[in-house]
């Protein structure tokens, strides 16, 4: 069903959009860069148009995004969050969202190797980024992270909910200090929140993962 | 007792899914054609709607359709409404609107012209018991929840006159009982002390909110909903919904948390299945963290006095407890009652009086809160054992020993026993491994602001009920499938009760396979996963389901290879003569001759005794493999309860009210172990949930106007990884429950109970004993105390931060 299957695309924007779409896709053929293409258009980072008034259905919405080590295109309104991207239009649901507002770390997500809350973050805004999701952090052929595998070992997650932000933070910390005490890892996991309390059994993992003790 | 799993690690199969992010919660899941719906909520706390209009919302483009009040199954009083044309409390669903996109509906909704008459309100408990206070309902009754009669219960001027400032008043009770002379016991006391005291309510903060989706497919309703019990949802939500229990397809494999908040089916998930049904299309309807503090429960609040009267040996001679508990807009839960049977169970009072009364206030539903009652009295009674014990110049654990039940001790009004205690064993045990002794010799030392403070906590849930039903399947290629009702609600009980039929069977655990969290897999009546019952209650239908296939595998055993049944001895993959081992048969052979066999050995006779879903499932099941399946009707020996000790030591800043704290360790009496790190994850997480209802944790709403002042997490204040200390510690005493056919019995919620107190009662001796009788406590209640100031607060005060 296309772009309805994501039930956040409105079919009448898409209908106004589609001539430009055909345009945008040709350009993207031709110059064999999105990026460059979108960047032009919005001119930055900010995920915001830039000049001249542009309005919702008069910007580019076909981009491409370099997820997971996979260039995906995707459709993508102007206000839409990463996290939203993700879970209704890349089938990426491994992002959960507890609270859609910055406070509860279940959408953790890398951009570049550092962790974002993915829904306080616009998909148009990262596209010159790498994201990476919790479907991402394993091996090419679906081997388990160290992290996610201390994870099990350590039966760390309980109702597992925020069991995706807290994987991904873990990487990433282990990503920049291989090797960090309980306490740094304590203070580099403290925007994942686990209702079930399973805090000290997620560190327990994050220690096992990076080899230097409580396993 | 030896066995071959129980009291073994082993890796849940759900844990993988978990770490991967493959484990499918309800929101996502996605079906073709799935549009969005809102909920249009009250901004009154209580309000009757004289008109809505929704014209201009059904013109805008995108917007399928709306659900009014008047189009959703009415529900019985006092229970919440579906969606309701008089809301009882900010944001009280009123209506729904679908769209091809959530952001369309939500415009559509900013477009709908909603009258609101507003009502009068009330959200502190006492005000609604005051003569000229206003009731929470239209009706006038204000009390009712807990299964109460509706009613208005009124205390007099004189009785509100007759208290001393700062004093609980106390009038007319909705509900009392009392056993023993509790005069006589409080003439008879060394000390005796009177002190009133306020609880806060909490939210359950679950971190998945309570998002729904659902469609129709062939005449039924197929949810995806987020619950922590499986079977004991469906006939709820079928008669939410309108349907029979059989025409729904419930699927819950996992939920992101409930706490006692997701235990039964609620009204919300009825939405998205009646927008479903009326529009023809699969709807989805997320529920944001905003709209989880307004429909997504909290812990019942209290009010109350205590008094306690102690001999000079530190028994408890008498006690005499009086709650008025804040039950929200609905029935709320029974926490009033709960908190009474905790005092008398882990204390043994010898005389007792208790009274109470649930008032409704204009405030979210309330429900079950992990230890609902039993824990928030713990942070009450915990630190008036300490203040005796000082008074008495006897140690705290030791007072706590002189109090504490033994097995078969008596519990609450009825005097019913207790099927085991362990709990003076817990007391010892982390006595021993806390070093209470050295550390409680620091107490009270200080190191420029800040000083040390140690402290010991105690709580106790009922631990199991009876009279479920158990199913499990051994199939053609020898598999064990154990059918199990309960839900995931990160326990991991499904699985280890489930272990308990293995056991039974003597089944290596690879050669067993957890049927759960979809009703299309056959599933058994279970009650829900809460009250710390899976692990008794299921193990109790596990065993009595393998034991019925054991019996039917033996029969089959005797049929083919001559001798009586009771010859026979299973190894785990074959069945086989004691007096000849060479004379058996592989489970695979005896499951293909049940299926031969047909009859009740593959589930074509079943028993007269189990629920009609159990029924249902095993007949679907039924020529499929050897069929065990069977009603729990095993003994009962009492009340199954569970207990819990915790200690804590502290350090309190006097200059700034913030504490830290240095070492916590939760022990549990929970019978015999199943699963240590599962057991290790529940004591663990309930110290922390402890901490936060103990320091951190509060809805508060604004008695001006009725607003909830909490709809953040940031606000509501869960505990995060830096409210916790980095390590903390779990033991437990492993000692079986003698009614439990395998010495099992839950843990869940008293070690909760246990952590907070343990906290409070070690910030309390930080300040040289002073008891708070109030939680959480906060870091101006700290400070106030510091520097010798009276409380920002009065004794009996609500919705303070």
């Amino acid at each position: 069903m296309g772009d309805g299957a994501s039930g956040l695309n409105l079919g009448q924007e898409a209908e106004a959009v589609r001539v430009s779409r055909r345009e945008f896709i040709k350009r993207v053929i031709a110059s064999g860069a999105v990026a460059s293409a979108a960047t032009y258009v919005y001119g930055g980072l900010s995920g915001c148009a830039k000049q001249g008034g542009s309005v919702a259905g008069g910007v580019e919405r076909l981009i491409s995004l370099n997820v997971n080590g996979q260039v995906r295109r995707v459709d993508v309104l102007p206000q839409e969050t990463l996290a939203m991207t993700l879970r209704y239009k890349l089938g990426l649901t491994g992002t959960k969202l507890g609270c859609d507002r910055g406070e509860c770390g279940a959408c953790t997500v890398m951009l570049n190797d550092i962790t974002h809350n993915s829904c306080s973050v616009l998909t148009h805004s990262v596209r010159d980024r790498m994201v990476t999701t919790v479907e991402g952090v394993g091996g090419p052929n679906g081997e388990l992270h160290p992290v996610q595998q201390a994870f099990i070992d350590e039966l760390s997650p309980q109702c597992g909910f925020c069991t995706p932000g807290q994987v991904v933070s873990a990487v990433a910390l282990l990503k920049r200090n291989p090797h960090p005490t309980r306490d740094e890892c304590r203070a580099a996991m403290a925007g994942n929140l686990c209702r079930c309390g399973a805090y000290d059994n997620y560190l327990n993992g994050v220690m096992r993962a990076a080899g230097t003790g409580a396993a | 007792m030896t066995y071959k799993l129980l009291g073994q690690d082993f890796t849940p199969p759900d844990v993988l899914a978990k770490v991967t992010g493959t484990a499918k919660y309800a929101e996502d899941f996605r079906a073709e054609g799935m549009v969005f719906c809102r909920m249009l909520t009250s901004p009154m706390p209580h309000a009757r709607v004289r008109a809505i209009d929704v014209s201009a919302a059904l013109a805008l483009p995108g917007v399928l359709g709306v659900l009014l009040p008047s189009e959703v199954t009415p529900v019985q009083e006092p229970n919440p409404p579906i969606l309701t044309d008089e809301p009882q409390f900010v944001g009280a669903p009123i209506l729904a609107v679908a769209a091809v996109d959530e952001t369309t509906a939500q415009d559509a909704i900013d477009l709908i012209k909603l009258d609101l008459e507003p009502l009068p309100f009330v959200v502190d408990p006492l005000h609604s018991l005051h003569p000229d206070g206003p009731a929470a309902r239209a009706d006038g009754n204000n009390v009712g929840a807990g299964g109460l009669k509706l009613q208005s219960l009124k205390w007099t001027r004189e009785d509100f006159e007759r208290a001393q400032p700062g004093t609980m008043p106390m009038g007319k009770s909705a509900e009392d009982w009392s056993y023993g002379d509790v005069d006589a016991g409080f003439a008879q006391s060394k000390v005796v002390y009177d002190d009133s005291f306020v609880t806060a309510s909490n939210s359950h903060h679950s971190l998945e909110p309570r998002s729904t989706f659902a469609y129709w497919q062939n005449g039924k309703c197929f949810v995806h909903g987020s619950t922590q019990s499986q079977s004991f949802v469906v006939p709820g939500l079928a008669q939410y919904i309108g349907i029979k229990p059989d025409e729904l397809v419930y699927i819950s494999e996992f939920c992101g948390g409930g706490f006692g908040s997701k235990g039964a089916a609620f009204p919300s998930m009825a939405i998205p299945a009646l927008m479903a049904r009326k529009l023809n299309r699969p709807v989805m309807m997320r529920v944001s963290r905003a709209e989880e503090y307004y429909i997504g429960h909290a812990r019942n609040g209290f009010q109350g006095r205590i008094k306690l009267g102690f001999g000079a040996d530190g028994r408890l001679l008498a006690a005499d407890m009086y709650i008025v508990q804040e039950s929200g807009a609905y029935n709320g839960f029974i926490d009033f009652r709960n908190a009474a049977d905790a005092l008398s169970v882990v204390y043994q009072p010898l005389a007792m009086r208790w009274r109470g009364i649930p008032v409704y206030t204009n405030t979210p539903t309330r429900s079950a809160q992990r230890g609902p009652g039993e824990n928030q009295i713990a942070c009450i009674l915990e630190p008036l054992m300490d203040r005796a014990a000082r008074d008495l110049k006897i140690d705290r654990v030791q007072i706590r020993n002189i109090n504490a039940p033994q097995t078969g001790s008596k519990v609450g009004s009825n005097r019913r026993n207790v099927t085991s205690s362990y709990l003076r064993d817990a007391q010892q045990q982390g006595a021993t491994r806390f070093n209470w002794s050295e550390r409680v010799s620091r107490s009270g030392e200080r190191r420029g602001s800040k000083v040390t403070g140690v402290g010991v906590g105690q709580a106790y849930h009922p631990a199991g009920f009876n009279g479920f039903d158990g199913l499990v399947r051994i199939t053609p290629d020898g598999k064990l499938h154990i059918h199990t009702g309960v839900g995931n609600l990160g326990t991991f009980s499904h699985s280890g009760t489930a272990r308990i039929a293995a056991e039974v069977l003597q089944y290596d655990w690879e050669n067993c396979i957890v049927e759960r969290g979809d009703s299309r897999k056959h599933l058994p009546w279970n009650i829900g996963q809460f009250g710390s019952n899976t692990s008794f209650t299921m193990a109790r239908t596990n065993y009595v389901a393998a034991m019925d296939a054991l019996a039917k595998m033996k029969e089959i055993a005797a049929r083919d290879l001559g001798g009586h049944a009771d010859d026979y001895a299973v190894d785990g993959t074959r069945i086989f003569a004691r007096s000849n081992t060479h004379r058996g048969m592989t489970y695979a052979a005896v499951a293909q001759r049940a299926v031969k066999l047909a009859g009740k050995y593959s589930g074509y006779e079943l028993p007269k005794d189990i629920n009609p879903m159990t029924r249902a499932s095993a007949t679907a099941l039924a020529g499929s493999g050897l069929i065990g399946v069977a009603k729990d009707t095993l003994p009962v020996g009492g009340e199954t309860a569970a207990f819990a000790c915790a200690f804590a030591e502290v350090e309190v800043d006097l200059e700034t009210g913030q504490h830290r704290i240095i070492e916590i360790l939760n022990v549990g009496d929970c019978g015999t172990v199943i699963h240590p790190m599962g057991l290790t994850t529940q004591l663990k997480g309930a110290t922390v949930q402890g901490i936060s209802i103990a320091t951190l944790e509060h809805l508060i709403f604004d008695p001006q106007n009725g607003l909830p002042g909490h709809v953040g997490l940031y606000q509501a204040r869960p505990a995060t990884y830096l409210d916790v200390p980095a390590q903390l510690n779990a033991d437990w005493v492993n000692k079986p429950d003698p009614t439990s056919p395998m010495g099992t019995k839950g843990i869940g919620e008293p070690p909760l109970g246990a952590a907070a107190s343990a906290v409070i009662c070690a910030i309390s001796d930080a300040l040289g004993g002073h008891v708070f009788n109030r939680t959480p406590i906060k870091t101006d209640m700290v400070l106030n105390v510091a520097m010798k100031r009276p409380a920002a607060h009065s004794p009996l005060q609500v919705n303070t931060d």
